[in-house]
């Protein structure tokens, strides 16, 4: 393992950065070499070190990373894919830090829930400890604060979803935010709850934070004014005045979403901002209106001369459904794995609703949709 | 290089359609099992697959990481090592190493990364899709000609480029034309200039002598060799012996080296794999419809073993377990030792004839075979005459030659190859599924 130290500036970079080096390094490439001695110190890749490893409840870990150079930093509320090898395989899986955005180290916290059928997150409760080298990607997701920052914010969360809201809350906090702050928080029991002591500490310090949290289980041990049951109007009295609006973020498992979504359009608020956890790397859903909508045209792979009428799905299954195998991993557009040179088309990425151009360029076909006529190099 | 490219103008492509030539020809179907047998073959050899991929895991990414690692530490150190190596002993330690590593990261490296054989770890430094090597061959060439054509048409005369590499007559179905009784020369040229012959060879230059092709279609495929080779060359010829100061001729002459250690190596190694005597050819209809098992048997037949200890077999990138190799391409290659214990076992209870051997018998008849070949084969003289005028007609007489002698050549015994033949279609396909019947 390399030393715990941040890696070399200046000279160290400049070397490694140098054209004459890449050419030297002719064609496995310098960061092919150097990883094999320092696994941060590379010239393109993102890849962190776990500094710190905490359990804060049986089923969970909390992992500090400090990203290497090549980390272009993050807004609180993004999320970023983690590798790790697991029985000789790379697993990537995504995972929200909790951490703020101004954290003075620059380091990552994350808070990873266990799931029985969870691969990643289990070997990580088991394994990680400090010096561990975990593979990274750029932060990824909308579920981002505006610019400049609404006058009340509500966080509504549920399980190990509240690591977004928790980034949040840090993250305005340490901008000093004036206005009110509404944090509900949902976990099964009081000891599956995160971020107990943390909140606390925020609450003492932040005269506008009003914090509530609820548990779906009755049990006992749940400290008095704790909540019980599942969302209600209740529940959101306790922490904001319901009478003025506030931009509302909901991260947690799809009921919970679905629930704040149906009390906002009972009450005409506009839509609050969602992010969807689900145990396991999801799949995007085939019945998603916005690629039911952009269903026509013809998919063509190209190489294999093959076609397929567009079916609104990501291409990547639509590639499958033709019999192809092109190369994927995580399946939802974070590990690059299934790259694919489009040659014509437009596609909207689903991860971020963003419409491409028609030209030709490298997308992700896991979570590209085409929109109309789209040419594949596979 | 060029002069055998001018050469292949004037050579007939053989196809399914060419006559067979029965002299010398190893019986494929006189022993052949039956459908059935072949069934429960390919039944049998799934199994070991099936078992194999099953318990894939950290054994193999800890073996190839391993290589890797050695490789790596291999190449620094003999480059390293070649900036003293004014000092003979330098010389030879830093050329050792380097030869090692290029030997290393062609054989066990890359040829078997590149057959997707650790694609299932996810690692995008193992993809067999991306990964690149040093040599001058561009990575996404050889994928085609060789995990494509040459491991899907494996020894079909006219399919299969590896048979003779456009360039020496390795097959009794190459019809002998007097250009091959260069055939060990051009055999010795294209081993120490190996990388070059596989740079060129997925380019199909004799399509293009033939007018099949033309050469501005290849102009992409020949702008990506050229920037691999520059880079190649950029490196080994001009950077690290411009960097090494005083010792510039040294490290060029060291680098020369052990480009073409790896270079004979890897040509004995390749040629060993599918032409010491034994080893089958097949025709385009012998190759029709194959089931699985049918395919598992061509590639046993046209494939040849090689035998040595655990070193030898991981600088031959295990491509001694040839046989092996072909019938399971995608496997990581450490492992075909052990399963070729099984193979054996298997074709010994379908009396399927195994090819196996130490290097010096095994190269040493690809040597004579080399050499056979270069001589006409032994038949009629009216036969030979015939050749020999019809020969005379394409070449040195030129139109007249054709237009006179030509018709006349057909009332002659021996072989009527005036027709023009058109070359089997290659679809351009990324070689991802064995292409067999289930």
């Amino acid at each position: 393992m390399p030393p715990p130290a941040a890696p070399p500036r200046g000279l160290a970079r400049r070397v490694l950065h140098s054209s004459l080096l890449e050419a030297l390094a002719y064609p496995h490439g310098v960061d092919r070499y150097v990883e094999l001695v320092r696994p941060l110190l590379l010239r393109r890749e993102v890849r962190a070190e776990v500094t710190a490893v905490r359990r804060q409840t049986p089923k969970s870990v909390t992992l500090t990373l400090r990203p290497n150079e090549n980390w272009r930093g993050m807004r609180a509320g993004q999320y970023v894919g983690v590798s790790v090898q697991i029985d000789g395989v790379w697993h990537t899986r995504p995972y929200s830090p909790a951490s703020s955005q101004h954290d003075p180290e620059g380091t990552l916290k994350l808070t990873i829930s266990t799931h029985p059928e969870g691969r990643v997150s289990r070997h990580l409760r088991e394994h990680a400890r400090p010096g561990m080298i975990v593979g990274l990607t750029q932060a990824q997701g909308e579920f981002t604060l505006p610019d400049p920052r609404p006058e009340r914010v509500l966080l509504i969360s549920g399980g190990s979803a509240i690591t977004p809201a928790i980034a949040i809350l840090r993250t305005l906090c340490d901008e000093g935010f004036a206005g009110e702050i509404g944090f509900l928080n949902y976990a099964r029991s009081p000891e599956l709850a995160l971020y107990g002591p943390e909140l606390q500490e925020l609450a003492a310090r932040h005269e506008g934070l009003r914090i509530a949290r609820g548990f779906t289980r009755k049990g006992r041990g749940a400290p008095a004014k704790s909540l019980t049951g599942r969302f209600s109007r209740e529940h959101l009295r306790a922490v904001i005045d319901e009478s003025a609006p506030a931009a509302t973020f909901v991260s947690g498992p799809p009921a919970l979403i679905e629930a704040v979504r149906a009390l906002w359009l009972q009450d005409g608020l506009p839509e609050p901002a969602v992010e969807t956890f689900t145990p396991l790397a999801p799949r995007f859903a085939s019945d998603d209106p916005a690629s039911a909508k952009s269903a026509e045209g013809t998919v063509s792979f190209t190489a294999s001369g093959r076609a397929t009428p567009n079916s609104g799905l990501p291409l990547l299954e639509q590639a499958e459904d033709a019999g192809l195998t092109p190369e994927h991993g995580c399946r939802m557009g974070i590990c690059n794995t299934c790259a694919t040179r489009k040659t014509a088309g437009a596609v909207r990425n689903l991860s971020t609703g963003a419409i491409s151009g028609t030209g030709e360029e490298r997308i992700r076909i896991c979570v590209s949709v085409p929109l109309g006529d789209v040419a594949l190099d596979l | 290089m060029k002069t055998y490219l001018q050469e292949e103008t004037a050579m007939p492509t053989a196809t399914a359609t060419a006559p067979r030539l029965t002299a010398a020809r190893p019986p494929t179907t006189a022993s052949r099992p039956t459908p059935e047998q072949l069934e429960s073959f390919g039944r049998e050899l799934d199994a070991i697959r099936a078992r194999v991929v099953a318990d894939l895991g950290v054994r193999d990414t800890e073996y190839i990481e391993r290589i890797i690692r050695v490789q790596r530490g291999l190449e620094v150190a003999g480059r390293g090592l070649l900036f003293l190596s004014f000092l003979p002993p330098a010389w030879i330690a830093g050329t050792t190493a380097l030869s090692l590593s290029k030997i290393l990261d062609n054989m066990e490296i890359g040829h078997n990364v590149m057959h997707g054989q650790y694609d299932w770890t996810g690692d995008p430094r193992l993809s067999g899709k991306s990964f690149e090597w040093d040599t001058a061959c561009p990575a996404e060439q050889w994928r085609h000609s060789h995990n494509y054509m040459h491991h899907t048409y494996t020894n079909i005369v006219g399919k299969d480029r590896d048979i003779g590499y456009g360039i020496l007559r390795m097959s009794e179905e190459e019809p002998w034309r007097p250009y091959y009784l260069g055939n060990p020369l051009y055999a010795a040229l294209l081993a120490a200039f190996f990388q070059y012959g596989v740079a060129l060879h997925d380019l199909e230059t004799e399509r293009i002598a033939t007018g099949e092709m033309s050469i501005a279609e290849k102009r992409p495929m020949l702008r990506d060799i050229w920037r691999k080779v520059r880079g190649q060359t950029l490196k080994d010829y001009v950077l690290f012996p411009l960097l090494s100061g005083p010792s510039l001729p040294f490290v060029i002459a060291g680098n020369a080296t052990a480009n073409l250690t790896r270079n004979l190596w890897a040509f004995t190694i390749i040629f060993c794999g599918h032409f010491p005597e034994g080893t089958h050819e097949f025709t385009e209809e012998e190759a029709e419809n194959e089931t699985r098992g049918e395919w598992y048997h061509r590639q046993l037949l046209g494939s040849a073993n090689l035998t040595g200890g655990k070193l030898f077999h991981i600088l031959a990138g295990n491509l001694s377990h040839q046989i092996e190799h072909h019938l399971f391409p995608d496997l990581p290659a450490h492992r075909y030792a052990e399963i070729s214990l099984e193979v054996r076992e298997i074709c010994e209870r379908y009396e399927i004839a195994y090819n196996t051997g130490p290097l010096h018998t095994q190269f040493g008849s690809v040597v004579r075979k080399i050499v056979r070949l270069s001589l006409p084969p032994q038949r009629s003289l009216g036969g030979l005459l015939g050749d020999g005028l019809r020969g005379l007609a394409r070449n040195p007489l030129g139109a007249v030659g054709r237009k006179i002698i030509g018709p006349a050549l057909s009332l002659l015994p021996g072989r009527g190859d005036s027709k023009p033949q058109t070359a089997p279609t290659v679809v351009r396909t990324r070689p991802r599924e064995l292409p067999v019947a289930a």
